[in-house]
């Protein structure tokens, strides 16, 4: 049962939050941390006689989108209302855009690249639309025990981009590989902040072949994604094993429970009645528009790792999971350019970094580390302040206060011991303090490492191992003779 | 003469020149509304705080606003129960554009609910009477602004025409009305019942009136989308050109059955004074007007299908009382008790026409037609300059005559239906009576030829001189 195939196609719902104000009103974009329904005008309520006022600048940021997908730019396109009943709809109507005989919505086509493991997978786009984001429902815990949902209209109307992939992926990690690449990809190009809540959305088709598809609403993150679909995956094994059938139906990711749940949708297909919305004017795009956009693209993240590998000698591994996220990229870089060191910079990031947010479950932009801190850092291993060791311990307290290391090394005493009349009185007391295993290492050279650990031990680390190997073994040494020189041997 | 006989024009002159002061005219068309308007119901909402704060070309004048446009801080209604609580946060841009130049909103009138009607009778508070006979309706769907005009409880007033709104009442009542070219008057504010087809437009006393009100609301908005930049022309210096050279074209087809012949009288007369005036005429066709009525109601019901979703009670107007209610439950409670049944109809049928497997059939076809319109007027603007025919088939008829059957109330707008799908301009200018009812001649024009129909309807105007006071307004 665990071989069967699995097909996933994801409907991405992308916050166009690097414009200023909402899509077809003046309101503005930052709606996150306001008071509920203060973020709000007669437009974005739908109150009568209000008529959306189209911002230009989004479909600048949707073609910008288009090319760096290898989309096709449509010439003409136009709005469309899709009319359903739901209560985050201000109107009753989302203004989104439609495929239809005689039109196009923004972009058709295109793909994407992901590497899965060291192969490299291509994802195919079907279509782009623009279209707003509904208002935010808050429900008093999980949405299907609530005793009733608040409407919070601070999000209604902002610019949503949305991007639906042809069903390509074949895991939950490839869809949360394929999030992840087309997050770095629109962070490159400047359209939105990642990093903010709900900012990047997605609903999930996903199916077992054989069995019918289910789509789950309400997946946050990229993060949400990879575990949304391992639950669904393994409930339709669960059923499909109990000899069940799966019912097409629409589920909701409950991100507190980690379960989805049927939302018990009573029709099969919804009949939104697409017709055109003519209080917007359909949208020319010019291909001097295009052209123009294209001059404009910013170095991308499949061309920014090859750059990495070849500029910074950085394996080709490495570059890639460097330009993963652009804030990661941006610090690899500045960090890489601070100190001099790329290749000691990108090991610190791949090999300690990386793994002390993903214990955190932290973005690198929620993390506190900045270039500077773990520029400071490597500087100090290379004059021997500290050591390698204590660089690694104290790097999880860069992350989370965003201390400079010597700070942090000074509050904790860790800076490293390194002259030898310290290390010599500090190898006395462990000698004093461990008379049988000095009797031990006089006998047994092998029996002095314990010493030397007892010296780190007491030290926490602190001390030159090389001088205190030295140190332990010269004593030993001398120990050994004097002895020799007693008992006449 | 007493101030509520003035024209806008006459009035704005008189205050401008110190000889009537703002605060009498307005105390002297409020006693004209408290005498007559509780027969008439021309008025849903009366402006307790109207005033003239600006100085400019309409200062001081009481201006009525269709209860289906938006006035911030004054109820707006659309005449439904849906809305009985509704006070927007703004002004529509037309409106606010009238108060800068020193308008004074006297109060908001009535209409069909939702501008759904063709009587004022789908009111959802009481239908508007006809001043020229109280038995009658004053038309619709922007009766209650005809029917103030005409009884002089206001000196002009705005209204909105989906399929021939202000100029049905105009015709009925006897006053000026023009539908003007789509896209010419912003729509910021207008409530949306067909938001393709409609405009706002102006009722007034005179075809003068109707000029210096719209040369007020013209202009691009930058609210509305498909406002269009149309080069201001002097629309009152149209009033002193004639008609000498112009080419009129007759569409017989607006004067064949169902045309009652008082009103075909009418017609032919003002035919004879263009041409005594200098015009030629010929007759025309226009054979895709048979198509126009079906064409125009599946299109506008799948608007207003769509249109009229947002009102589910939760950000504003009137939600019935839902505790413990899910959300669908509370909207269906809440639309069901909130809308007439003529909005209700119209909702279901449109509905019905955009959903899959019809909208081809109805909507795209419906769509088709209006290109078909498009072009035949378009062929016959390659002729003729403007052309003339009846507003309406006939004068009003009477209350509850046609209220019970939809499709007899549809049929009274086969002649103003096909200018609102082909986006051009027509107004309805008073050519006399029949019965004692007004009688409306319509001049059409192509997109943005409002100047030119201003010349032919002053013409027309001068020469008839009617006395269009109706008993009400004769003191």
């Amino acid at each position: 049962m665990a071989s069967e195939t699995v097909i996933i196609g994801l409907e991405v719902h992308v916050q166009l939050t690097s414009l200023k104000t909402k899509l077809f009103c003046g309101c503005s974009s930052d709606y996150r941390d306001k008071e509920p329904n203060s973020n709000v005008c007669v437009i974005c309520l739908g109150h009568p006689g209000s008529l959306p006022n189209p911002n230009k600048k989004a479909v600048e940021y949707a073609v910008m989108t288009g090319l760096a997908l290898n989309s096709e730019v449509s010439e003409r396109t136009m709005f469309y209302r899709k009319n359903y009943f739901y209560v985050d709809m201000s109107k009753n109507f989302q203004i989104s855009m439609y495929e239809t005989g005689g039109t196009r919505t923004i972009c058709k086509g295109g793909y994407l690249d992901i590497n899965v493991g060291p192969k490299r997978k291509r994802i195919r786009l079907t279509r782009m639309q623009l279209e707003e984001d509904p208002a935010r429902l808050v429900h008093i815990g999980p949405i299907d025990l609530s005793p009733y949902t608040l409407v919070d209209y601070n999000r209604a109307g902002m610019a949503l981009l949305e991007i639906v992939s042809e069903p390509d992926m074949a895991s939950p990690k490839e869809a949360r590989l394929y999030l992840q690449k087309m997050r770095s990809i629109l962070e490159h190009i400047g359209a939105f902040d990642g990093g903010l809540e709900g900012a990047m959305r997605c609903d999930a088709n996903i199916s077992i072949k054989g069995s019918n598809r289910v789509e789950i609403k309400n997946i946050s993150s990229f993060k949400e994604v990879e575990k949304a679909l391992n639950f669904e995956i393994s409930r339709q094994r669960g059923a499909l094993g109990r000899g069940e059938k799966i019912v097409r139906e629409t589920r909701h990711w409950d991100e507190i429970r980690k379960v989805t749940i049927s939302l018990r949708e009573k029709e099969e297909e919804h009949d939104y009645r697409y017709f055109p919305e003519q209080d917007i004017v359909p949208l020319e795009i010019s291909r001097e528009m295009v052209a123009d956009v294209g001059r404009r693209m910013p170095e991308l993240p499949d061309a920014r790792a090859e750059r990495f590998s070849k500029e910074y000698g950085i394996p080709a591994y490495d570059a890639q999971v460097l330009t993963g996220e652009k804030a990661l990229a941006d610090f690899f870089e500045s960090s890489a350019k601070l100190s001099g060191e790329p290749k000691v910079v990108s090991n610190w990031i791949m090999g300690d970094l990386l793994g002390v947010l993903h214990e955190r479950d932290l973005d690198l932009k929620e993390s506190k580390i900045s270039p500077e801190s773990i520029t400071s850092m490597i500087k100090m291993i290379n004059e021997g302040t500290i050591s390698g060791k204590i660089g690694k311990i104290i790097l999880p307290e860069m992350v989370t206060s965003g201390k400079m290391p010597q700070e942090i090394v000074k509050e904790r005493g860790m800076e490293r011991i390194a002259d030898r009349c310290s290390i010599q009185d500090v190898v006395a007391e462990v000698f004093t303090e461990n008379a049988k295993a000095v009797n031990d290492a006089l006998r047994d050279e092998e029996a002095a490492n314990f010493l030397i650990g007892q010296v780190m031990r007491k030290t926490r680390g602190r001390c030159d191992p090389q001088i205190v190997n030295e140190t332990v073994r010269e004593r030993i040494k001398r120990m050994r003779e004097e002895e020799k020189e007693k008992t006449g041997f | 003469m007493r101030i509520i006989d003035l024209s806008l024009f006459e009035l704005v002159d008189a205050i401008k020149r110190g000889d009537a002061k703002k605060g009498e005219v307005l105390a002297a068309y409020r006693r004209q509304i408290a005498d007559h308007d509780c027969v008439l119901k021309a008025f849903l909402t009366l402006n307790e705080d109207a005033c003239s704060t600006a100085s400019g070309v309409l200062e001081g004048a009481p201006i009525a606003i269709k209860d289906a446009i938006c006035t911030r801080g004054l109820r707006t209604t659309c005449a439904s129960k849906i809305l009985a609580n509704y006070v927007p946060p703004y002004d529509a841009t037309v409106v606010k554009r009238l108060k800068e130049e020193g308008a004074a909103i006297i109060g908001k009138t009535n209409l069909d609910e939702f501008a759904m009607g063709s009587s004022t009778e789908n009111s959802a508070v009481c239908p508007s009477r006809n001043p020229w006979d109280t038995e009658r309706v004053p038309g619709g769907s922007s009766g209650g602004s005809a029917v103030a005009v005409s009884a002089r409880e206001a000196v002009a007033a705005l209204g909105s025409d989906t399929g021939g709104s202000v100029r049905c009442p105009s015709s009925f009542c006897g006053t000026v009305g023009l539908k003007p070219t789509y896209g010419l008057l912003s729509r910021y504010g207008l409530v949306a019942f067909a938001n393709s087809l409609e405009q706002i437009g102006p009722v007034t006393r005179d075809v003068r009136d109707c000029a210096l009100i719209m040369s007020v609301m013209v202009g691009r908005d930058g609210f509305d989308e498909t406002s269009l930049d149309a080069g201001k022309e002097d629309y009152l210096a149209c009033l002193d050109r004639d008609v000498k050279g112009m080419k009129i074209g007759v569409p017989k087809d607006f004067l064949g059955e169902g045309t009652e012949e008082g009103v075909a009288k009418e017609v032919w007369k003002c035919v004879n004074i263009l041409e005594k005036l200098g015009a030629s005429w010929e007759e025309a066709e226009l054979p895709t007007l048979k198509y126009s009525l079906p064409a125009y109601y599946i299109i506008a019901m799948s608007e207003a299908s769509s249109n009229l979703a947002r009102y589910d009670g939760i950000r504003y107007g009137v939600r019935q009382e839902d505790e413990g209610m899910d959300w669908s439950t509370s909207y269906s409670k809440t639309r069901g008790a909130g809308f007439g049944p003529e909005v209700k109809r119209r909702i279901i049928l449109g509905t019905f026409a955009l959903s899959a497997g019809y909208y081809e059939g109805y909507y795209l076809k419906a769509l088709k037609v209006r290109t078909l319109i498009i072009k035949d007027f378009e062929r016959l603007f390659k002729k003729y300059d403007v052309l003339v025919g009846p507003t309406m088939p006939s004068t009003a008829f009477r209350i509850g005559e046609k209220v019970e059957d939809p499709v007899a109330m549809y049929r009274s707008d086969i002649d103003t239906v096909p200018i609102n799908l082909a986006n051009i301009p027509a107004l309805s200018l008073p050519c006399g009576f029949s019965n004692g009812l007004p009688v409306g001649l319509q001049i059409m024009g192509p997109p943005l030829s409002e100047g030119k129909i201003f010349t032919v309807a002053h013409s027309v105007e001068e020469e008839l001189g009617l006395d269009l006071r109706p008993p009400v307004a004769r003191g």
